[in-house]
């Protein structure tokens, strides 16, 4: 992908998150927080390639931490944030 | 196996829009835990499918990796106590942090160096990942009281952050002319994380909220920069829509505390051009009340109103709290709660922390919405908070927190304040409020106090 292409997505994509991100009440901020924590570890995608790769050991070393770092983000991130919506939703 | 490019970007657009519909989810309470379920599906179309890229030839190391990170998540996941909770997003901000520094890094080094734009965005997606990551730690330290949580510095700390941001960039206008330079990659990244410390550990405990929100749109750029270096549209979009989540939550953040964000990060509180003496303000005036009396005053009230601050997470006292509502509720009496924005700790924390106690969510108001509610109520019990119901930020001009937007306590016919001491508040002040005419005093710890007045009312 092109740079210009990158950029546009970038751009369309914040637009976009302050619209969406305005809507979501105080009261959920937190949760969004630790939501908005998980989805930014997509990082591991990039991760798994690092990791995956037949490169040189640093290249899969710096992966592997990537990895690990980014699975915390992404299962911690979903786990907790499951856990404090489900207390809302009680009644 | 091998699949083409273009399935590979498909599939990460449908993730795109599942964390899209996700946020969207988070809107509104009784979509949230579906929205929450379809951003994490999204995760797991994204990760699937990059395991089927043509580049993976080798999956030890990842099953290794995912295991030890699925294994400490879940662990910190299952385990944070809800008052913990801007702790464990401080972590999760640095490990995002972390993660996309190492990514870029390992991009850097792979295989031929990136074109001009990439080397751009990795040394980018290194320094605002390094900086996310040691602040992230920082701020961690100081939430858990590993470290102090004052303000911390000495003298031409500005300038060596300077120098230390100024270097970093300047390492990246190196590397674009020389991309082998391996030592001017590393300096820069070792200048990055101690910058990332050199920037939070001036920030007192007060403006953690702050901090956090803006780690957390740190974390995100530097996912979105990450996207760029390796070209990946998934990276770039939810990057980029975190970034968008932080830096709004940050604003609303200096919004409530009345400062700019260049003043959280650089300055330091406005000092008082009025310095007022706490025993001026209070001498005479401050009239102490049992747990009989406030009892004796609810059961004749038609609306109360509870405003909860930090101390009374740390008094552990939701769960009682919770239990006074009801007994107040099946009286007949109106009960809602009043939250400050920074009432606790990171955004809508005491929102969370009240839905632990299994308080509903539709009586949790917001400052717009329960102050002019006031007027109409008979009493208001304050918990544990006092910076946020100062009337001087609301009339004295010279005050250091003139402006901030307070809850009108005040304004209620009768203001219970459960204190242990007249001790002030992180902005260092006397209230004025717990002087006042109609407010009443009840020193004790926050917990046992309500769980007194409970037990009296319960009697009466």
């Amino acid at each position: 992908m092109d740079f210009v292409a990158q950029l546009t997505l970038f751009v369309l994509a914040i637009f976009l998150g302050v619209e969406l991100i305005t809507k979501v009440p105080p009261t959920l901020h937190t949760p969004l927080m630790s939501g908005s924590n998980a989805i930014s570890g997509i990082t591991l995608v990039g991760a798994l390639i690092a990791a995956g790769s037949n490169d040189s050991v640093l290249v899969q070393v710096l992966g592997f931490i990537a990895v690990v770092l980014a699975t915390i983000n992404v299962v911690g991130g979903f786990m907790v944030t499951n856990r404090m919506l489900a207390m809302f939703k009680r009644k | 196996m091998n699949l083409s490019q273009n399935w590979i970007d498909i599939a990460y657009l449908i993730a795109a829009v599942l964390f899209v519909l996700g946020i969207k989810g988070l809107t509104k309470p009784k979509t949230a835990v579906r929205g929450n379920l379809l951003a994490a599906t999204g995760m797991g179309v994204a990760c699937v499918i990059t395991l089927l890229h043509h580049d993976i030839v080798s999956y030890g190391t990842i099953i290794a990796g995912v295991v030890i990170g699925g294994v400490i998540g879940a662990v910190m996941a299952k385990k944070v106590q809800m008052t913990s909770m801007p702790q464990m997003v401080a972590l999760l901000n640095g490990f995002g942090g972390g993660a996309s520094f190492a990514v870029a890094a390992a991009e850097f080094y792979r295989g031929g160096y990136p074109d001009t734009v990439g080397i751009i965005a990795a040394g980018l997606a290194v320094l605002i990942g390094a900086v996310t990551l040691t602040g992230s730690l920082v701020a961690f330290a100081k939430l858990q009281e590993l470290i102090d949580g004052k303000p911390l510095g000495f003298p031409g700390m500005k300038a060596v952050n300077a120098v230390l941001l100024l270097g970093s960039l300047l390492a990246i206008a190196v590397l674009v002319q020389n991309p082998g330079a391996h030592g001017i990659f590393w300096a820069m990244a070792v200048a990055a994380l101690v910058l990332g410390v050199l920037l939070v550990i001036p920030i007192g405990g007060a403006d953690m909220p702050v901090v956090i929100s803006l780690l957390n749109a740190y974390s995100g750029v530097a996912a979105s920069a990450a996207g760029f270096v390796m070209g990946n549209s998934a990276l770039i979009i939810t990057g980029s829509l975190v970034g968008a989540s932080g830096l709004i939550l940050t604003q609303i953040m200096c919004k409530a505390m009345n400062r700019s964000l260049t003043n959280v990060l650089f300055g330091v509180m406005a000092e008082g051009g009025s310095v007022m003496d706490q025993d001026e303000v209070y001498e005479g005036k401050i009239k102490s009340t049992s747990a009989e009396e406030v009892a004796m005053l609810l059961e004749t009230a038609q609306r109360v109103v509870i405003v909860p601050g930090f101390g009374l997470a740390m008094a552990q006292a939701q769960h009682a709290v919770r239990d006074l509502a009801d007994t107040l509720e099946a009286k007949g009496v109106e009960v809602e709660y009043a939250i400050h924005p920074v009432a606790g700790r990171m955004p809508g924390h005491m929102n969370v922390l009240l839905a632990e106690a299994e308080v509903s969510y539709d009586k949790l108001k917001d400052m717009d919405a329960i102050n002019p509610t006031f007027e109409q109520t008979d009493v208001a019990i304050v918990l544990g908070a006092n910076d946020v119901t100062n009337p001087m930020a609301r009339e004295d001009k010279g005050s250091p927190i003139y402006g901030m937007p307070i809850l009108n306590v005040d304004k209620a016919r009768t203001v219970v304040v459960v204190k242990r001491s007249l001790s002030p508040g992180f902005a260092g002040l006397p209230n004025p409020l717990f002087a006042m005419d109609n407010t009443l005093m009840l020193f004790g710890d926050g917990k046992g106090a309500v769980v007194d007045i409970n037990a009296a009312l319960k009697e009466g």
